[in-house]
């Protein structure tokens, strides 16, 4: 079954092409490690999980591009078309001139009615294509207009066009320290909304994929292009093909389902982080080797301690002990604070998934008490190695990886509001405070469910 | 891709102007070497409009080298000026030449096929520049209200020798409050010291042979230094750089994106606080090929002082509303950040928006640089500028001097100045109010409270 990627706004367009990429490059490697009739069956599976097929052989992404300027698209098209080993549906994009300014009630009010039924028609022809849909994958930012406010009404617009099929969306938290100065309003509103018609966010932040540059990748100058290339990385170690169940004999052939059905029981829970391991230059590759036990010893640190990456995680955080009652409604601030986990999901790819125990992912204590341990804890697997990295893990995890982020934004965005800075902006586009005021309480309601895990 | 259209009136409008189309067409020949954006480049430029009610300045354009650029259809021109009067330019020729002015905007409004921005620029000094070229605001905002008006104003100086400077600039700045949708003020005499410095550094012979060839900010078109330039020429290609900057990340590509109309959404939070004081740097560039960081990192803490202005302000030592930095060249993400960092602790938000930064990358770097940053600071420190300007303003007014010279003007009433001197009062009022929150310790309002 197949994805079908909707790329918005600038960041959306940018990561989209990386992820195209990443996901081919690893297809057509031979670090694959397994037998060459398992190499060929993943094969299979991704590129039609991502790609359809031309007469050329060209395999052509499974994209809609949109944005309302046009250079970013112009761009992505054509460095996708310049590799040779893709490319884009030349057909399957629709830009404006002006952007959207930065303003999520441009994208939302003004722009989504005006070229719906323009868009849509696109998906709906790469929905065509599909043999079978196994559902929608949006990427955009929250911090400007297109992304955001677009994006999220174009959601809601997949949402009724295809009632049944899952959608994810791909979210970029901003830099904390700004990148666009009414960031913080662009993505209360764009949070509030996705949470009506998205069925799950999996959410990247700037700054922690930034520090992985840095810290792992040992980037010196970091553009956009590195901070886009891990997170490129990331989510296809998550959405390449594998075994989604024990003894299966194919490649899972439902992968948004198998992740919403794993991860999101609740409807009020829809906040996914996304952690990986190993992550390192490729120079350093060479040099290195990993045991599973070290892997997952340090995945499930990196869980309960809310660490964004393998370095400087606090080893001091533990699971509260059996019989002891959990610290009453835990403060979002808390430092040292417990990650509780309503669910996750760990993938293994490379040499000896077989032999990986992943007990300590399975203890009680991590989670709240709703689910049973054994289905709390999902577990998708393939032999075939990924992006040359004999063995990696991912983890997607709904816990309370994005309490203190919300926390702080919804903070952010209050503290300017209460001084009612910006809003004539947003009011002449038809955003009034009452919609501002709707946002923010469904964003407390969600930080108060988080935090009371 | 989109367009503007500049809109250049009076003396100092047209003379600025010029060397802006001067500049914009060797950045433009330069790109289009390399063979990308060649017409869509061009099509951005196309639209001037020239509006002058003394021929002399618009006659020498046409003579100089930018008369291929321009036909008659973009001219609007009278032959006795306007004396020195703002009322002359608004009331009087305003509208006289109303219809013409419709007409002109209206056609170079219809070649552009996405008309995203008017961009006006005069002074604030005189008669034509000042009355005229406001008058036009109105009528920008009357005919195309969608589209964004950015005007850049030289302020006069204190020592400025057209003594009714002072009303001509407290009218127009009524104007300006209630129709620009932003303001980039400008003072000859930051524009003179930066000339200066730049002339000292370059003649000292400290850095001698390794400032890059055609680097410098002052420079004209493809030519070092000749007799033939004029005095302004130098100070006029600063302000002419900071609009190629404004508007390169709209003609080029870059990792992130800054369009025009994201300055305006990000660095007005209230409709009247839209003036922004805005930094040029480096002011050239040296002939390292390998920019080390350290030199990167002095130019945005130069972006900051006080000496790269250009109005007579300190940032640092202010209230910081909003503040936007466009980089173009050779600059990544990380770059930014460390200095956003790094210069953050030393700069005074205001509370509501503490991380208040609007950022851009453009790749392409302005013609000779290898980097450049535009830096564009809402911020409390223009207070001081209009105080001033209030100031003189009254010294004329509470004598009454040569007030009849405008009073007798056809629909120039007394109202008119006590409404320009309130509209400036209550403007200045707006930025004493912010100020007092300087400093005082932040209570974040209360959250929301969620029944659980």
């Amino acid at each position: 079954m197949s994805i079908v990627t909707v790329q918005l706004g600038q960041c959306g367009n940018q990561i989209g092409y990386e992820v195209f990429n990443a996901i081919c490059r690893d297809f057509h490697s031979t670090h694959g490690l397994c037998s060459k009739k398992e190499n060929e069956s993943y094969q299979a599976a991704s590129k039609e999980r991502f790609f359809s097929e031309e007469e050329t052989g060209v395999p052509v992404a499974r994209a809609v591009l949109v944005d309302m300027e046009p250079k970013v698209i112009s761009q992505t098209l054509s460095r996708a078309a310049r590799s040779g080993l893709w490319k884009y549906d030349h057909q399957s994009h629709f830009c404006q001139k002006q952007g959207s300014g930065n303003n999520w009630a441009n994208g939302y009010s003004v722009h989504g009615p005006r070229y719906r039924d323009v868009i849509m028609n696109l998906v709906q022809k790469e929905a065509e294509k599909c043999d079978r849909l196994s559902g929608f994958f949006t990427v955009m930012s929250m911090a400007g207009g297109t992304g955001s406010g677009m994006g999220t009404f174009v959601t809601q617009c997949l949402r009724d066009a295809f009632p049944t099929s899952f959608i994810l969306n791909q979210v970029i938290w901003p830099y904390g320290t700004g990148e666009v100065i009414v960031q913080n309003y662009n993505s209360v509103l764009t949070l509030s909304h996705l949470y009506q018609s998205s069925d799950a966010l999996l959410v990247h932040e700037n700054d922690a994929i930034h520090k992985i540059c840095a810290q792992l990748m040992n980037i010196k100058k970091i553009s956009f292009g590195d901070v886009n290339q891990v997170i490129a990385h990331q989510l296809g170690s998550v959405f390449q093909p594998t075994y989604a169940s024990e003894g299966a004999s194919q490649y899972s052939r439902s992968p948004l389902g198998d992740l919403m059905e794993s991860l999101v029981p609740h409807p009020e829970f829809k906040m996914l982080g996304l952690r990986n391991i190993p992550q390192m230059s490729e120079n350093s590759l060479a040099y290195s080797t990993f045991t599973w036990p070290g892997l997952i010893k340090h995945l499930r640190q990196m869980l309960i301690a809310n660490a964004t990456m393998e370095e400087g995680i606090n080893w001091q955080v533990r699971p509260p002990l059996p019989g002891h009652p959990v610290p009453q409604k835990a403060s979002p601030n808390k430092a040292q604070h417990f990650n509780t986990s309503i669910a996750n999901l760990v993938v293994l790819r490379g040499k000896d998934v077989q032999s990986v125990d992943l007990g300590v992912f399975r203890e009680p204590a991590l989670y709240t008490s709703w689910l049973n341990p054994q289905d709390a804890v999902n577990v998708w697997k393939t032999p075939r190695a990924f992006n040359k990295y004999e063995k990696s893990a991912a983890l997607v995890s709904n816990s309370q990886f994005l309490l203190k982020l919300t926390d702080n934004i919804v903070g952010k965005a209050w503290n300017m509001f209460a001084s009612k800075a910006y809003l004539h902006q947003y009011t002449k586009f038809g955003i009034e405070e009452e919609d501002f005021l709707d946002s923010f309480t469904t964003l407390e309601q969600v930080i108060s469910s988080y935090a009371s895990l | 891709m989109t367009q503007s259209v500049v809109v250049q009136v009076g003396q100092c409008g047209n003379q600025v102007g010029c060397r802006f189309w001067d500049l914009a067409l060797r950045e433009h020949a330069a790109v289009n070497k390399k063979g990308i954006y060649d017409e869509a480049l061009s099509s951005f430029f196309r639209n001037a409009l020239l509006i002058d009610m003394e021929e002399g300045v618009v006659n020498e354009i046409l003579q100089g080298p930018l008369r291929e650029v321009f036909d008659s259809k973009q001219l609007i021109t009278d032959v006795s000026g306007s004396g020195n009067n703002w009322a002359v330019g608004h009331k009087q020729y305003g509208n006289q030449y109303r219809e013409h002015i419709v007409e002109k905007l209206r056609r170079t409004a219809e070649h552009c096929d996405c008309l995203q921005c008017f961009f006006v620029i005069h002074s604030m000094g005189g008669g034509t520049g000042s009355g005229l070229g406001t008058f036009v605001l109105n009528v920008l905002e009357d005919e195309f209200p969608e589209v964004y008006r950015f005007v850049t104003s030289v302020y006069p100086s204190g020592e400025d020798d057209v003594i009714t400077s002072p009303y001509n600039s407290v009218l127009a700045m009524k104007e300006l409050n209630e129709h620009a949708d932003c303001v980039l003020p400008i003072e000859n005499e930051s524009l003179f010291s930066i000339v200066s410095k730049i002339h000292q550094m370059t003649n000292s012979g400290k850095l001698g042979s390794t400032v890059k060839q055609n680097s410098l900010l002052t420079l004209s078109a493809g030519r070092i230094k000749t007799e033939q330039e004029k005095p302004f020429d130098a100070m006029n290609n600063i302000v002419a750089n900071l609009l190629l900057n404004l508007t390169s990340s709209a003609r080029f590509e870059g990792s992130l994106n800054m369009d025009l109309n994201e300055v305006s959404m990000n660095l007005v939070p209230f409709p009247r606080l839209h003036y922004l004081v805005s930094s040029l740097t480096p002011l050239y560039t040296l002939a390292d090929v390998n920019v080390p960081s350290r030199r990167l990192d002095q130019m945005f803490s130069d972006a900051f002082s006080k000496d790269h202005q250009l109005i007579q302000a300190d940032p640092k030592h202010s209230l910081y509303l909003a503040c936007a930095l466009l980089v173009r060249g050779n600059v990544q993400v990380s770059d930014l950040r460390r200095n956003i960092e790094r210069l953050k602790p030393s700069l005074h938000f205001v509370s509501w928006n503490q991380e208040g930064w609007k950022t851009g990358l453009c790749s392409v770097p302005p013609v000779g640089h290898s980097h450049s940053l535009l830096a564009l600071a809402n911020n409390t420190c223009v207070k001081p500028t209009f105080i001033e300007l209030k100031d003189r303003f009254m010294k004329l007014y509470k004598k009454k001097a040569h007030l009849h010279h405008y009073l007798h003007v056809d629909g120039m009433e007394q109202s008119c100045f006590s409404e320009a001197i309130s509209s400036l009062s209550d403007l200045i009022e707006e930025y004493s109010q912010l100020d007092a929150t300087k400093g005082v310790p932040r209570t974040d309002p209360s959250r929301l409270k969620i029944a659980v």
